[in-house]
């Protein structure tokens, strides 16, 4: 009968013997993965550690099966602290593999002061930084604004460089592209205006003046609010995005050593769609929210058609759709500020790509809402 | 040239005549590609000058730096070309921005220099749709549109097959006999180098300088420094 097979290894034997000055370190058993290493590095390097030092160390192997990069990695620490401690290292006894990878993995030394090391900061100090990086920002900002107005500048002369098509494009997505989501949202703001100021009104019997609140509010706050508030979600992440991407593969780059200014051929034309598409949208906005709250009025609040579009009719003037659409065209440049200006500034991975995105809609909402209580306050002054 | 306070070179001096086949070559990480970007015009440098004949190219306005960049080409290490145009709209923009060649003109010409390029045919491809080699390629042709004084290719070859790269070096001997355009590469491409290069500067990224200015051939037979020799001798060594 033959005897049977010997059972494969499953742990990574290392044994240390040492006689006059030389230790020897002999491995043996499976260093796959998979297989559990009798003694970890560590405790190698401390029996090495203790006296008397051996002044040789030799690594052999014997019965050694499968290793896959464990072993390397374990010799390797052994072969640094013996070289730190100014022993002299043996190899020859090991696999000739392995002798190859150990050398590969020396023969580039470590560049001094490449190594990154994490030191942790103290509280004070990241405060400072977020200022700094703060104030950085908001330089970057003037000087974005003040290059667009340069560009406005040319194009106002007719000298500025861009792609009609593109401009074309732009307006494509940023107009019609949003009616159907300026739609539903702006028909749904009416609608919850009218509820909210029902509830109020009906305990006086005022109903019709439902008419006054959805038609004053929607043209002069909620129409441009809203619509500027998907806008920002829509087109300016999308603005930031692809600038960005653009960025990340060196086309504005580029487009500067071909003499051709980004900022002429890339924000202009999405600043000027942005523009011209968000005064028409707050009006669709505005047509949506009075309807919005025409719904609900007539139907559950027992006031006529008729009765609420004169009512509306009376309450809202011209000046108020003057100043609604006046602040689409403020929040429409903001838009675009923040979503180009992010792109151009973005880092050069894809994961700044998603940041630029993300801040360019956050700054834009920020700016938004700024800008609105400004225009509010300034026009609740002068009393108009 | 610095990054903050990281320094990547210093004490560079170095200079391109007309219709040099000029090559910036060293080790990884030694700062070839920004070099590149300070000579046209993407980073300011730390400190120093960058002269195009006898216009300080840092210090003058924006304007005549803007007129100096549309005399150069630049071929970017990706192609960088335009993703949302096809190739014959990426090399038409120059020339429809610059130009007054009338449409039919111009596709006469981009088919050309997509020709020479070895791309006739694909004008109406968009970048995603072809393989980097072919980007390349096609960057180049963008970089050639306006026939530019001075060319600057940031490592043309990596990613070209042996033939291409053949096909690259005769297009740029043949571009600076026949239109005279100074040529500056970066590259490792030992092959390309001893081929066509007539100057070159070596930058070493341990004492982040430069070692050695000179025709490429010279230096592989006279030079000293080991550095050097490993680099042109593909780790040989001479006398090899």
């Amino acid at each position: 009968m033959n005897p049977p097979a010997p059972a494969r290894p499953t742990t990574g034997e290392v044994t240390l013997s040492s006689e006059a000055s030389v230790a020897t370190l002999q491995f043996s058993g499976a260093w796959a993965n998979g297989s559990a290493i009798a003694k970890p590095a560590g405790q190698v390097l401390a029996e090495l550690a203790t006296e008397p030092k051996p002044a040789r160390v030799v690594l052999t192997s014997q019965d050694l099966a499968d290793w896959d990069s464990r072993l390397p990695t374990y010799l390797l620490k052994i072969t640094d602290y013996c070289q730190q401690a100014g022993m002299e290292v043996d190899v020859a006894g090991l696999p000739t593999g392995v002798q190859g990878l150990l050398r590969l993995a020396r023969a580039v030394p470590e560049r001094a002061g490449a190594r990154r090391l994490e030191k942790p900061t103290p509280l004070l100090a990241d405060i400072g930084k977020a200022v700094l990086d703060g104030l950085k920002d908001a330089k970057g900002l003037v000087a974005f604004v003040g290059e667009t107005v340069l560009a406005a500048l040319n194009l106002l002369r007719g000298k500025a460089r861009f792609r009609a098509v593109d401009l074309v494009l732009c307006i494509q997505e940023a107009g019609p592209g949003a009616l159907a989501i300026v739609s539903l949202i702006s028909l749904l703001v009416g609608l919850i205006l009218a509820f909210v100021g029902a509830v109020q009104l009906s305990m006086f019997g005022a109903q019709i003046y439902i008419a006054d609140l959805v038609g004053l509010g929607t043209v002069r706050e909620m129409g441009a609010l809203m619509t500027a508030v998907i806008m920002s979600g829509r087109t300016g992440a999308a603005y930031a995005a692809q600038l960005g991407s653009m960025n990340v593969n060196s086309e504005i780059d580029a487009l500067k050593t071909m003499g051709i200014s980004p900022m002429e051929f890339l924000v202009l034309p999405r600043m000027l769609a942005l523009v011209l598409m968000m005064p028409l949208l707050g009006l669709y906005a505005d047509l949506m929210g009075i309807l919005g709250g025409a719904l609900v009025t007539v139907s559950a609040f027992d006031v006529s058609l008729v009765q609420y579009y004169n009512e509306t009719h009376r309450a809202v003037h011209l000046s108020d759709f003057a100043i609604g659409l006046g602040k689409s065209v403020v929040f429409a440049v903001l838009i675009a500020t923040a979503g180009c200006m992010r792109g151009m500034q973005c880092g050069r991975s894809a994961s700044a790509v998603g940041e630029a995105a993300t801040a360019a809609v956050v700054n834009s909402i920020v700016y938004i809402v700024v800008a609105d209580s400004l225009i509010t306050l300034i026009c609740n002054r002068m009393g108009i | 040239m610095a990054y903050g306070d990281f320094v990547i070179q210093h004490d560079l001096n170095f200079t391109v005549a007309k219709g040099d086949v000029f090559i910036i070559m060293g080790g990884s990480g030694c700062g070839k590609s920004t070099l590149l970007k300070h000579m046209i015009g993407l980073q300011k440098p730390a400190k120093g000058v960058v002269f195009y004949e006898d216009i300080d190219f840092w210090q003058t306005n924006v304007d005549e730096r803007v007129l100096i960049m549309r005399r150069i080409g630049v071929l970017y290490q990706t192609g960088a070309l335009f993703s949302s145009l096809t190739l014959s709209e990426n090399i038409a923009l120059p020339l429809g921005e610059f130009t007054d060649l009338s449409p039919s003109e111009t596709q006469d010409i981009v088919s050309y220099k997509l020709a020479l390029v070895g791309l006739a045919g694909f004008e109406d491809y968009y970048p995603a749709e072809i393989s980097g080699g072919m980007q390349k390629r096609a960057g180049l042709a963008r970089a050639m549109a306006m026939d530019p004084e001075i060319l600057f290719f940031d490592e043309p070859s990596a990613g070209l097959d042996p033939v291409s790269a053949r096909l690259l070096d005769d297009l740029i001997i043949s571009l600076r006999d026949t239109l005279g355009t100074t040529i500056v590469v970066v590259t490792h491409e030992l092959a390309s180098i001893f081929a066509i290069a007539n100057n070159c500067v070596f930058l070493d990224p341990e004492t982040k300088t430069q070692l050695a200015t000179g025709d490429p051939n010279k230096l592989l037979a006279e030079s000293d420094d080991p550095k050097i020799i490993q680099f042109l001798t593909r780790g040989v060594g001479r006398g090899q």
